[in-house]
């Protein structure tokens, strides 16, 4: 029809001889399995298990406690407060937020749970009470950083000193005991569903429904592109506000969530609950491979952030580290699992500029 | 071939000629230079020369290995096999410092100055005067002082206490030049310098090339704008696929010359002839107004019809783009669609009713770079493509991949992600997302720049074939010739304004850049 066209699509054919050669290629035709192996490993939740696995190994040989059921529920059961949260904290970072205000969220729901169950509301309102209180605050943070525009760490910075101080006001400093016959709420945090504690069950469903909603849903895209571009998803016509908003209340939310667990754990609302809990929280989600500079991470990263944040510790326990020791370690850990994805990239970086 | 115009082959420096060959020294010299990074080959040796008082310009498409030479020159990279001369003496660079210590500077397409230090700052970045006698102190007379005698022998007026932050592009871009003649430079590098400069600046600048070039400074000079080349260098050497296909005295260069050597083939359809003939009108924009930015803005672009915007940079044409995709608010005015009012108040209305812009900076404001082709593609779509916000992958995989075959995208795989694309494929990725949302009006702004020739002839292709199904396409774009062969009609802008209108046959260069200057108006 074209008599143009052949000739376009000669030079087509030769320019793209030309580049093949040149600009790109990563992927060389291989076997399936390999080329599932390569991706597997490229990962950085790969990494992380694959350092979990060898810390529990060596915990398995050094220590006899370590490896028993008992035990390792435990561990699952501790660190699942943090890995609840850093499912919520990744998604705000993966639009290039970040929500400071989890610890005092935390703590609010939970008092506001504790307070209406210490006055006899039924169990119901109660729990669902202090899930909104946590996504109103989920709310504010959104509006004031979508609206006012404010930068996400001013936001919740603010947000997290009102949410401790407005605890303190409340309870005055002492703690709210939750009556012994709501044991359907306490359930939550001491109860098992055949061996495995319900917290722990709770982050697995929790990491299962924030995988699919990331890999799977519109929003969940929105959310890997607003951080990875903004400006650029802006006029791709995502309402990019809309999903700002999102991510704070989800965040918000999940934290209450782990409020109301904390609360049902101990039995009472703790003025000082979750007082730092932002640190670890945040640590988890990076150390699971979220970029701070957003776009990139998963819901299962941060989760494994946490599980060996939580093995550690509890290995430490286990070795007799001192306590004061344990926090150094931390640190270390994150220090590291950074630096080394940072030398993974840039090496990844360095292949791919040789080809262009 | 790739030893021609080296050595004692002698290179053409205009300023020594006569039969003096022995004058003509290079002060830089590139002997055999190879470069292979794990699985490539990035250069194969490679040799290329440079006197004093030269302008010599390096010419290839993306990925023939302008930038891994010229890192190389500048000690960014080192060479895996060659030499490099100064003055005819053999050097090593292990890093920039120590090229630019040697007498060797680059000036990169992303500028490297300090917005929020002065403009004097800047030049002696790094090497600020010290007070006699008191070290750590800085001189500031005498930094304002020496500042303002090297922006003078740049030839440019700028106060070396002005904040950087308040200079326009082309400003800065000078400031980087006068940063690296302070150092005593003898060799300036300089890549892809006008990628965001106005005609006005970018005349300004090889002004500033040539006096520099008067001064005796030896400059390289790599750009995709052959007509620049034409316009500035001496020589020119032509890298394809890691190599030099020849280095030719400018006189001798043609423009499908040079063509045909940076693709290997005759590439007649540089511009392609569009033989669409315009339908009835699909956008009309009657009294667009946004105060200070566009005045009583008028349009029609009919189905099938190609209107050019030229102008100068800051005329109003990318602003314009904005308002009508629903970036930046109006203040007044109306836009109708196939004879609709319609009201947008952000991209996703103008998208609903089928305006749809290529922005003008593919990765700042097109792309999500660390995502893939596909979910590039399907982004402003994908709400459509599933059930219960559940997009369906494999109706996300059909659609990208009709696009990729449509649009010749060359991927290795629908997964990959776009940062690891060339240039034009990445454009073509853009495109693609655009025509996703099936639009019946496509605004594209400077859908072509930083590309190479080959995928630009592709852009201008499918520009071409989109007009052909009945599209209306609005083209801003800053390369006339690209403007005027693709268009049916060019408006110009200027001040916000559009001043003047020309059909197809009386559009000419001339005409078109008087109005865009404001010399002669003509309606």
């Amino acid at each position: 029809m074209d008599p143009r066209a052949p000739r376009q699509e000669a030079v087509t054919a030769e320019i793209g001889q030309a580049e093949r050669t040149s600009v790109w290629s990563p992927v060389k035709p291989g076997t399936w399995g390999r080329r599932v192996l390569q991706r597997l490993t490229g990962l950085r939740e790969f990494n992380i298990l694959v350092a979990l696995l060898v810390l529990g190994l060596f915990l398995s040989v050094t220590t006899d406690a370590f490896l028993t059921t008992g035990n390792l529920f435990g561990v699952a059961r501790a660190f699942s407060l943090t890995a609840i949260v850093a499912i919520g904290q990744t998604m705000v970072i993966l639009t290039g937020g970040i929500d400071l205000s989890v610890g005092s969220v935390l703590a609010l729901a939970g008092l506001s749970t504790g307070m209406l169950l210490e006055r006899g509301a039924p169990l119901p309102v109660a729990v669902l009470a202090g899930l909104a209180v946590g996504a109103l605050v989920g709310l504010v943070n959104g509006l004031l950083i979508t609206r006012v525009g404010l930068p996400p760490f001013i936001a919740t910075l603010g947000t997290l000193s009102i949410g401790r101080g407005l605890v303190y006001v409340l309870t005055k400093g002492y703690p709210v005991t939750v009556p012994y016959d709501y044991q359907a709420f306490i359930w939550l945090g001491q109860g098992y569903i055949w061996i495995v504690p319900v917290p722990v069950v709770i982050m697995v469903v929790l990491t299962i429904l924030g995988t699919i909603f990331l890999g799977f849903t519109t929003y969940g895209r929105y959310i890997y592109a607003v951080g990875g571009n903004p400006e650029a998803a802006r006029l791709a016509g995502i309402p990019v506000e809309r999903v700002r908003l999102l991510v704070y209340i989800l965040c918000s939310t999940l934290a209450a969530l782990a409020g109301l667990i904390l609360v049902a754990r101990l039995v009472s609302a703790q003025p000082s609950a979750g007082l730092g809990f932002e640190l670890p929280v945040i640590a988890a989600s990076i150390i699971g491979g979220t970029s701070l500079m957003g776009g990139e991470g998963t819901v299962l990263g941060a989760v494994l952030g946490a599980a060996i944040m939580g093995v550690l510790e509890n290995g430490m326990v286990l070795l007799g580290v001192s306590t004061y020791a344990q926090q150094a370690v931390t640190g270390t850990v994150i220090i590291l699992a950074v630096a080394l994805d940072i030398w993974q990239k840039r090496r990844r970086a360095r292949v791919r500029r040789a080809r262009s | 071939m790739s030893h021609q115009g080296q050595g004692t082959g002698a290179p053409l420096a205009h300023r020594y000629d006569g039969e003096g060959e022995a004058m003509t020294v290079p002060v830089l010299e590139a002997r055999n230079i190879s470069k292979r990074f794990p699985g490539v080959v990035a250069l194969e040796r490679v040799s290329l020369c440079v006197s004093p008082g030269e302008i010599l310009a390096v010419v290839g498409e993306n990925g023939a290995g302008k930038s891994t030479l010229m890192k190389i020159l500048s000690g960014a990279l080192q060479p895996d096999e060659g030499e490099i001369l100064l003055d005819g003496r053999r050097v090593r660079f292990s890093d920039p410092r120590q090229a630019l210590a040697q007498g060797i500077g680059i000036i990169y397409q992303e500028l490297s100055v300090i917005d929020t230090l002065s403009v004097g700052e800047n030049v002696f970045l790094g090497r600020l005067p010290e007070r006699p006698g008191l070290p750590g102190s800085v001189d500031w007379p005498r930094l304002w002082r020496d500042a303002a005698r090297v922006l003078e022998r740049v030839g440019v007026r700028i106060d070396p206490q002005w904040q950087v932050r308040e200079l326009s592009v082309a400003q800065k871009q000078l400031v980087e030049i006068a940063r690296a003649l302070s150092q005593d430079v003898r060799v300036l590098i300089l890549d892809e310098p006008t990628s965001s400069l106005s005609l006005q600046e970018t005349e300004r600048l090889f002004e500033i090339l040539r006096g520099l070039r008067a001064q005796g400074v030896a400059v390289i000079y790599i750009s995709h704008r052959l007509e620049e080349i034409f316009a500035l260098a001496d020589r020119v050497t032509v890298l394809r696929d890691g190599r030099v296909v020849g280095t030719l005295p400018i006189g001798e260069a043609t423009r499908e010359g040079l063509i045909r050597m940076m693709v290997g083939r005759d590439l007649s359809a540089y511009y392609r002839a569009v033989r669409s003939t315009p339908g009835p009108i699909r956008l009309e924009v009657r009294g667009l107004c946004r105060s200070g930015v566009l005045h009583d803005v008028s349009l029609r672009v009919r189905g099938g019809e190609i209107v050019g915007l030229a102008g100068l940079v800051g005329a109003g044409r990318t602003e314009l783009a904005r308002c009508l995709f629903g970036v930046d608010p109006v203040d007044r005015g109306e836009i109708r669609i196939d004879g609709r009012l319609v009201t947008i108040r952000n991209p996703r209305d103008a998208a609903r009713h089928g305006i749809v812009l290529v922005p003008e900076d593919r990765k700042l404001q097109g792309l999500v770079l660390i995502l893939s082709v596909r979910e590039n593609v399907t982004l402003p779509v994908l709400a459509q493509l599933g059930w219960l916000g559940f997009p369906s992958r494999r109706a996300e995989e059909r659609i990208t991949q009709l696009f990729v075959e449509r649009l010749r995208i060359r991927t290795p795989s629908l997964e990959q992600r776009v940062m690891n694309l060339s240039g034009g494929n990445q454009q073509k990725v853009v495109l693609a997302r655009a025509l996703a949302t099936n639009p019946k009006v496509l605004i594209l702004d400077e859908p072509t720049r930083g590309i190479d020739v080959g995928a630009k002839a592709e852009v201008h292709t499918l520009i071409a074939e989109l007009a052909e199904a009945g599209m209306g396409i609005l083209l801003i774009s800053s390369e006339l010739p690209e403007v005027l062969s693709m268009s049916h009609r060019v408006l110009v802008m200027s001040g916000g304004r559009i001043v003047a209108e020309f059909p197809r046959e009386e559009a000419t260069e001339e005409g078109v850049l008087a109005a865009a200057t404001g010399h002669q108006v003509t309606v």
